[in-house]
């Protein structure tokens, strides 16, 4: 069985979705620069 | 018959991250990712660590994209499913679409991102594989026949394939073979889930084998699969050429399938009582998966051992 969540406010969903997106994006970023030496090499 | 299914809930808050991973069945796709991982591996050719990593990640992305693509589908029969009913757009923590923009996105990351940074040949197959799960599968067979997992069992033999692609640039024997064990491999694990969840497919008129055909034929047939399954699952040992697995392979593979026929004797020869607790078909369903990781992990111990 899952464990039962924490209730969050709408600003706290929110507030961690977008740290989410935006270390997602970085993450994306930082691949598209390591794929772009790979492909160099 | 008519069949009354319960609409998921209102959402009434913004979508939580959770959520959203939730909506990629991670559990899946962790098999998804290893077997697409045990093809780039097994390849016969290296691949630079970071375009490896970025090719598991897209068929990862792709997998994810196709499983939340079937739940956006599916969220009112998942909503009439025990084993279902829990997810996140039948419970109304999602609304429907965030999850198909969000599907949306993963699948055409995963594709464009495969192509451009590995080779289009192995975008192009992921593709394949994500309209194959997404459209073939979810949206056509699965509420039109009982061969719905048999056919649609096609999606999640792709992986390796994908994986080998990524590695070599082109498709030979050896992963053609991959896929069509995990092609073989499906019915019998679906159907052995699907003799102890069928009052949930019944209930929501999903035409599961067990609810169409009866449970004495599926079991027969989980049996004529997994007799197949056996030397299916040692052809990489004895295939020609310079890509075939050795005897490391071989023999583990011998033993997982024999271990899996003989799990698969007892579900095939037996009949269901009242007040079943169906060990045996629950028995068959865990080994399954367990046969899948360590059949794959064979194979690529095989290849380093090899080195």
């Amino acid at each position: 069985m899952p464990e039962p969540r924490k209730p969050q406010t709408l600003e706290q969903i929110r507030r961690n979705r977008n740290r989410v997106l935006g270390l997602s994006l970085a993450a994306f970023v930082i691949l598209v620069f390591f794929i772009s030496i790979a492909k160099m090499g | 018959m008519t069949t009354t299914i319960p609409t998921p809930a209102a959402v009434q808050h913004p979508a939580d991250w959770r959520d959203l991973v939730a909506l990629t069945k991670p559990r899946v796709m962790s098999l998804v990712i290893f077997t697409g991982l045990c093809g780039l591996l097994a390849a016969p050719e290296s691949i630079n660590p970071v375009l490896g990593f970025t090719a598991i990640l897209c068929i990862a992305m792709g997998a994810g994209g196709a499983a939340a693509l079937n739940q956006w589908w599916e969220a009112d029969l998942d909503a009439g499913m025990k084993r279902t009913a829990q997810r996140p757009l039948p419970q109304g923590r999602l609304d429907r679409t965030t999850a198909r923009d969000f599907a949306g996105v993963l699948c055409a990351a995963s594709v464009f991102l495969m192509g451009f940074a590995i080779s289009w040949l192995a975008a192009a197959i992921l593709a394949i594989s994500i309209v194959y799960y997404a459209v073939v599968y979810t949206i056509w067979l699965k509420p039109r026949t009982p061969q719905n997992i048999v056919i649609g069992g096609g999606a999640g033999a792709f992986p390796p394939l994908i994986g080998w692609v990524a590695a070599t640039g082109h498709i030979s024997a050896m992963p053609v073979v991959l896929f069509a064990i995990i092609f073989i491999w499906t019915p019998p694990h679906f159907w052995a889930l699907a003799l102890f969840v069928k009052t949930d497919y019944a209930k929501v008129g999903i035409p599961m084998m067990p609810v169409v055909a009866g449970e004495r034929s599926t079991r027969r047939q989980i049996l004529g699969y997994s007799i197949v399954l056996l030397p299916l699952s040692a052809l990489p040992w004895w295939l020609p050429g310079d890509e075939h697995a050795g005897a490391v392979y071989g023999v583990c593979a011998l033993v997982l399938s024999t271990v899996f026929l003989a799990l698969a004797v007892r579900v095939g020869l037996r009949r269901q009582t009242p007040e079943d607790t169906m060990k045996p078909e629950k028995q068959l369903f865990a080994y399954s998966v367990l046969y899948l990781f360590a059949l794959f992990a064979a194979l690529v111990a095989d290849r380093f051992i090899a080195l």
